[in-house]
């Protein structure tokens, strides 16, 4: 445990006791995770389809209606079909669950504030997330059912390949930081937005989307959802699940979308950093506020900053799990020759050019046009995120005419003469 | 407390290698298989060797992901195939595996004090903790997959003998050439009296075994995927 208030503590029991509560909370926010996005997801997927998402149950916005959902699967029946393997299909969402719920392990929300304290963190994340395939597979293949078969198959092809630009993508970073530990790597991007490592050159910024990408396939999100692809699948791996498994699989999937998007959050995205050249944690620490408790001295200003980092990196994380559904509910579904070319003919050289590019740039380049460049990549994509936000404003004035908003109409069509008034 | 965590994890590991082998499903089996190489990099973290736990992790799970996947689904003919074995099978491959486990047994109760007893270790309480899963787990005398983990368990402490060496090179790299016969590293006392002389370990041997061991499988593997040609339907 690497938690200040409680670090170094050489009792066992203790050691168990804050082992526990450290699991305790990782779950506990890798469920309310889940929640919040599924609740997110449906409001989000409501709006850009012009319509409202839920409305009812629990008050003006829906906010409990995850909470509805989960009381709904848990009623309902667990069929397993006669035809399945019957362990395969048991064990496979927990196998799922767990390889989604380690990567939360290494992962830092604040100064100090991590499970376990790896130097290899980085490593470790990628390692545990990719048994959450295996589950996927054995759900696929334990179904007994073609649908799921085929699913598992396409998960397992993507899987494979996609690791490979996702992990090129993160060494991009860790050779600007110098290591992987993930506590160390976003300590190191603290005070100032310019100090995150999206800005630190080109190659860390095409990084961080080439990263995105392949996180969201990894997480077989839309539009690379091959796995599920509810229009030729049925609902693809999972279409024998009901009930508690399949809310399993499905905290799986959230889970993994928070982790992967954790990782963004700490490699490129400056971590529990607000963006302002503050450290909170430390300013906060006034000598008025320190007490001492268990033993030990500690201070209120400490642990409020330390508590509104961990906020600011949930709501970070939540932040891109937004853009992920954002990206899935606006752009259609790929087939699945086009995701494998993605990767492989785009992906994979595109990761292979950044990795040699930012070791060129850490080698070579001086240190003074570095930065000078580094400011101007700054500016320009500060400037393209106004400009982005520009065009999302609607204009109050702009009131629709008489067709409907986006209706095609007539008038565009060449030789049309208008419609013949009746007589 | 580490000991009950250790014991608990290497029982269910146990557990799982015998269920790899006993369980006549062959996915099932690659499912026991996947359980038992997670155990062995659950005990890698418990042992403080984080890299070789990620790395047995990524490796192994990507590895029985590909075995499942291509080397079951793609070659099996009907669904949910079960191997069956005949009793001539489990009597060789039981020969084999109590030869391996003797032999493995023989080498850690023969070697095993003697290097520990080295001037160069500077840390016994290291050494033990390497030592407890052997001794451990060579009492519950498992089948050929725990085997296989004492092997690398074993590998394992010589690099964190090497490590604790001061003013040593890094251990990958004194590990690197001794993989390619390139004898560094600390040396240790071989023979008693007056044929003692220092040796260093060089461990060329092991890895062309190794390497003609993947040679091997990867033609049986071929052997096995290959298109069945039927017998006559060509004449």
């Amino acid at each position: 445990m690497a938690c200040p208030l409680l670090a170094a503590s050489t009792l066992s029991t203790w050691v168990i006791v804050v082992a526990f509560i450290a699991a305790a909370l990782l779950i506990g926010l890798m469920l309310v995770s889940a929640i919040f996005s599924v609740w997110l997801e449906r409001k989000v997927a409501g709006r850009i389809q012009d319509r409202l998402g839920p409305t009812r149950v629990g008050g003006k916005f829906g906010w409990l209606q995850t909470l509805a959902d989960g009381v709904k699967l848990l009623a309902k029946e667990d069929f397993i079909p006669a035809v399945a393997d019957q362990m395969l299909f048991r064990v496979g969402p927990y196998i799922a669950l767990v390889g989604s719920f380690m990567g939360f392990l290494a992962l830092p929300f604040g100064v100090g504030v991590v499970a376990m304290e790896m130097n290899i963190a980085v490593f470790f994340m990628l390692a545990a997330m990719s048994s959450e395939v295996f589950g996927i597979i054995l759900i696929g293949y334990g179904s007994g059912s073609k649908w799921s078969l085929f699913g598992g198959m396409r998960e397992a092809a993507q899987m494979v390949s996609y690791e490979i630009p996702m992990a090129l993508c993160v060494i991009v970073p860790v050779i600007v930081a110098g290591t992987m530990n993930l506590h160390t790597i976003a300590l190191q991007q603290t005070g100032g937005i310019w100090n995150w490592y999206i800005f630190h050159d080109p190659f860390t910024f095409a990084a961080f989307w080439t990263y995105f990408t392949c996180a969201m396939a990894s997480c077989k999100r839309a539009p690379f959802d091959l796995a599920e692809a509810e229009s030729e699948l049925v609902a693809g791996f999972h279409t024998e699940y009901s009930g508690f498994r399949w809310l399993v699989i499905f905290m799986a999937e959230y889970g993994s979308m928070v982790a992967v998007s954790g990782i963004a959050n700490v490699m490129f995205l400056g971590g529990w950093s607000l963006g302002i050249p503050v450290e909170l944690a430390e300013s906060l620490k006034f000598d008025f506020l320190s007490f001492t408790a268990f033993g030990r001295d500690l201070n209120l200003g400490l642990i409020l900053g330390n508590v509104i980092n961990v906020v600011v990196f949930i709501f970070k994380c939540w932040f891109l799990v937004f853009i992920m559904m954002w990206v899935r509910w606006t752009l259609p579904r790929l087939r699945i020759d086009q995701v494998m070319m993605t990767c492989l003919k785009y992906l994979v050289p595109i990761a292979c050019v950044l990795l040699v590019g930012v070791s060129l740039w850490q080698l070579l380049l001086p240190a003074a046009v570095a930065t000078i460049l580094s400011w101007v990549i700054f500016g320009l994509s500060m400037a393209g995120l106004a400009w982005f936000a520009w065009t999302l404003k609607t204009f109050a004035s702009a009131k629709p005419g008489d067709a409907m908003a986006g209706m095609w109409r007539m008038t565009d069509v060449p030789g049309y003469q208008g419609a013949k008034q009746p007589t | 407390m580490e000991a009950f965590l250790f014991y608990l994890i290497a029982g269910v590991t146990g557990l799982c290698a015998i269920a790899t082998v006993v369980t006549q499903n062959i996915v099932r089996s690659a499912t026991w298989l996947l359980f038992t190489l997670a155990g062995v990099s659950a005990i890698f973290f418990l042992l403080g060797a984080d890299v070789v736990g990620a790395t047995q992790l990524m490796v192994y799970v990507g590895g029985t992901l590909v075995l499942v996947v291509f080397g079951v689904m793609l070659t099996a003919q009907g669904p949910f195939i079960t191997m069956k074995t005949s009793s001539a099978e489990w009597a060789v491959s039981a020969t084999v595996g109590l030869i391996l486990l003797a032999v493995l047994a023989m080498g850690i109760f023969t070697l095993g004090p003697t290097r520990l007893s080295r001037p160069d270790v500077p840390s016994p309480s290291a050494a033990d903790k390497d030592n407890h899963p052997r001794l451990a787990q060579i009492r519950e005398g498992l089948a050929k997959k725990a085997l296989a983990e004492e092997k690398l368990i074993s590998e394992t402490k010589q690099t964190a003998n090497l490590n604790s060496q001061p003013g040593s090179a890094p251990a990958s790299a004194v590990i690197g050439e001794a993989l390619l016969g390139v004898p560094a590293g600390p040396p240790h006392i071989e023979g008693v009296g007056a044929t003692a002389r220092p040796v260093r370990a060089t461990y060329l041997l092991p890895f062309e075994i190794v390497s003609v061991h993947l040679l091997v499988v990867l033609i049986g593997a071929a052997y096995l995927a290959r298109a069945k040609r039927r017998r006559g339907a060509s004449s």
